[in-house]
């Protein structure tokens, strides 16, 4: 028993470790102070003044387009991506789909600028954001339909095959309902790595486009308004949804298996 | 022409040649069964049947036409897997009926061909039910059901009923007799249970490491071996070290059995006086009684029992020959309660006739 308290201290502080920093900024959201110093009581002006900040409405929209543009396609590419690597076994092919997922954001985000000014000749912006985000979130779709593949038997495809389905219609029919919940997932996944990314898209994104990260460091370099703190509160809302949602679809994943 | 000629067929991995050589001809409405021990190449023949496989060198006819340039989903050829391989997302109704809707037949008569399918193999209740909702007997009648629903030329079953307990195995084997011979399609079933091979084929090929050994009927296969191998893989067999005296006189042979002496044998093709090998007898045709009556028999010796085992429908009994020689005999437990005619060291008479056993060319 006296072990089993321990264990749930042990705990508990690790939660308390990495949930109260969040909690705070949700709290101080809700403060009708203009200072992070103490409560002095409940408020919603901090999302009012949220609502009337063009420039934050411009930054979250442009988010938001990037976002779904670019999980859209890293699902499109990662799904192929995922089933390729299945498929063909290359150490070579799954090494170089999965290396951004592993490679230092820093890295990524100078090296994709040195490309697209260097080599593309591109200048950076909406378009230079959207690829580079795609960039990074394909081998987050792969590794997902991968995963799902490789736990479904492979002889359902030669079934199918065997049924008279033609490569296409087995894809049509049986592989893609089958990984669907794990092409979902990866959507959902790319969508909130895409939304809350700051590193590479500040390498990225040049002089003309905000995007909610990036406004919110530019805010924070005059002072942690509780705007800010409103505005983290919103995103923070958005990315759990999504993240429960991802994770709905895991265990989905597993229900046709049986 | 039979309707599916395997001609010379040899596939190869690497250096290993799993299917060599393989020449077979297949009747239409044939229940066709491949019999060997397991990695013998079985799965690899179906596999080229189905056309997920293609042959090294040979060819393989179906209704004279070559096959080589067909991809599996145009040929006439369903497989039950050996896994069923059935859709986990999709309802029973939904997997017999994806050949009929990759055919692109119309929904009308999809849905008559269905219904006469699921009919057929007793699941029309099951239509609206998952794949993980059934048992093991029913998923393999789904399977079975979703190869013929389309009316192929060729089922093949890879070893459909090792997933199956005993007893539903023995059901089975029963059901997949009766569909067979009400719908007329073409089997070519695999496996490595003999009696099973025995129980549903109309012709067998006993396979051994990439070769066909023999083709014949299951009681001629049984009765008839062609080799030791063949002998030993179906069933029980005595194998006894003999040599042949004479070798054709009128209705049999003349064999002498080391240590034993001479006994008399069916006539058998191609034998040569002074040809060595061995004298082969199935146990149920070896008989051991009180000596009268075993002494009628041409091929009689003396014996003591050394060992019996009671199974129940029968006997077993291992009996030593005076050449030290120990065979088995089987008797039947006709009356009630134990059969146990003889005890441990009894001296019997042990005999057969002299048309029962083979010799066997060493
Ligand atoms: N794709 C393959 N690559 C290499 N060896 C194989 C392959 N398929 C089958 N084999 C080998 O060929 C032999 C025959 O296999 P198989 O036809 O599956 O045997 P069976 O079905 O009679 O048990 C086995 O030794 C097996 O290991
Ligand atoms: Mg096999």
């Amino acid at each position: 028993m006296r072990r089993g308290w321990r264990l749930w201290a042990a705990a508990l502080s690790v939660y308390a470790f990495l949930y109260l920093p969040l909690a705070v900024v949700v709290v101080y959201s809700f403060n009708d102070s203009r200072l992070n110093a103490e409560w002095i009581g409940f408020t919603l002006r901090w999302y009012e003044v949220l609502l009337h900040d063009r420039e934050m409405l411009l930054a979250a929209g442009n988010s938001l387009f990037i976002a779904l543009v670019s999980s859209l396609a890293a699902t499109l590419l990662g799904t192929m991506a995922g089933m390729a690597m299945h498929r063909y076994r290359i150490r070579m092919l799954a090494f170089m789909v999965l290396t951004p997922v592993a490679m230092p954001e820093i890295l990524l985000g100078v090296s994709l600028l040195l490309f697209f000014i260097q080599v593309l000749n591109l200048t950076l912006g909406m378009l230079s954001i959207v690829l580079a985000h795609i960039t990074f979130s394909i081998g987050f779709v792969a590794v997902i339909v991968r995963a799902r593949l490789a736990g479904v038997e492979e002889s359902l495809f030669e079934a199918a095959r065997d049924c008279g389905a033609s490569q296409w219609q087995t894809f049509r029919h049986i592989t893609l309902p089958l990984i669907l919940p794990a092409v979902v997932a990866g959507g959902l996944m790319a969508f909130t790595l895409s939304i809350d990314d700051f590193v590479i898209t500040f390498f990225t994104a040049g002089v003309g486009v905000q995007t909610l990260p990036l406004r919110i460091y530019s805010m924070i370099k005059i002072a942690v308004t509780p705007e800010v703190n409103a505005v983290s509160t919103l995103l923070m809302l958005l990315t759990l949804t999504l993240i429960v949602l991802a994770s709905r679809f895991a265990p989905d994943a597993l229900k046709g298996k049986a | 022409m039979a309707m599916l000629e395997i001609k010379n067929v040899t596939r190869r991995f690497g250096d290993f040649s799993a299917v060599e050589n393989v020449s077979l001809s297949i009747e239409s409405g044939e229940f066709f069964t491949l019999l060997g021990p397991s990695g013998c190449g079985k799965t690899t023949i179906l596999r080229m049947l189905a056309g997920f496989d293609l042959p090294d060198a040979g060819q393989i006819l179906l209704d004279g036409k070559d096959m080589v340039d067909t991809p599996p989903e145009k040929r006439p050829v369903r497989t039950v897997f050996q896994n069923y391989a059935l859709f986990p997302h999709m309802t029973v109704a939904q997997n017999v009926a994806f050949p009929l809707k990759m055919a692109r037949i119309p929904a009308a008569v999809q849905r008559k061909q269905l219904q006469e399918a699921l009919e057929q193999v007793h699941l029309t209740d099951k239509a609206a039910a998952y794949p993980h909702e059934l048992s093991g007997g029913q998923k393999q009648r789904v399977a079975l059901a979703r190869g013929l629903v389309s009316r192929p030329r060729l089922l093949l079953l890879d070893e459909p009923l090792g997933a199956l307990d005993a007893k539903l195995r023995e059901e089975m084997q029963v059901d997949l007799i009766n569909l067979q011979r009400d719908v007329g399609i073409t089997f070519v079933f695999v496996t490595h249970a003999q009696v099973e091979a025995l129980a549903l084929s109309h012709r067998i090929a006993v396979m051994r490491a990439g070769k066909v050994e023999q083709v014949d009927e299951p009681s001629r296969l049984y009765s008839a071996p062609c080799n030791r191998f063949v002998a030993d893989f179906i069933g029980h067999i005595n194998l006894l070290d003999a040599s042949v005296l004479q070798a054709a006189h009128g209705h049999h042979v003349h064999l002498d059995i080391a240590g034993l002496g001479e006994v008399l044998a069916p006539p058998h093709v191609g034998l040569a006086s002074g040809g060595k090998g061995y004298f082969a007898i199935r146990p149920e045709q070896v008989r051991i009684g009180v000596h009268e009556e075993v002494r009628e028999l041409k091929n009689h010796f003396s014996a003591t029992v050394q060992q019996f085992l009671y199974r129940g429908d029968v006997t077993v009994y291992k009996v030593r020959l005076d050449n030290g020689m120990v065979l088995e005999a089987l008797l039947p437990n006709a009356a009630p309660g134990r059969a146990r005619l003889f005890e441990v060291g009894d001296t019997v008479s042990v005999g057969w006739r002299h048309d029962a056993g083979v010799f066997l060319v060493a």
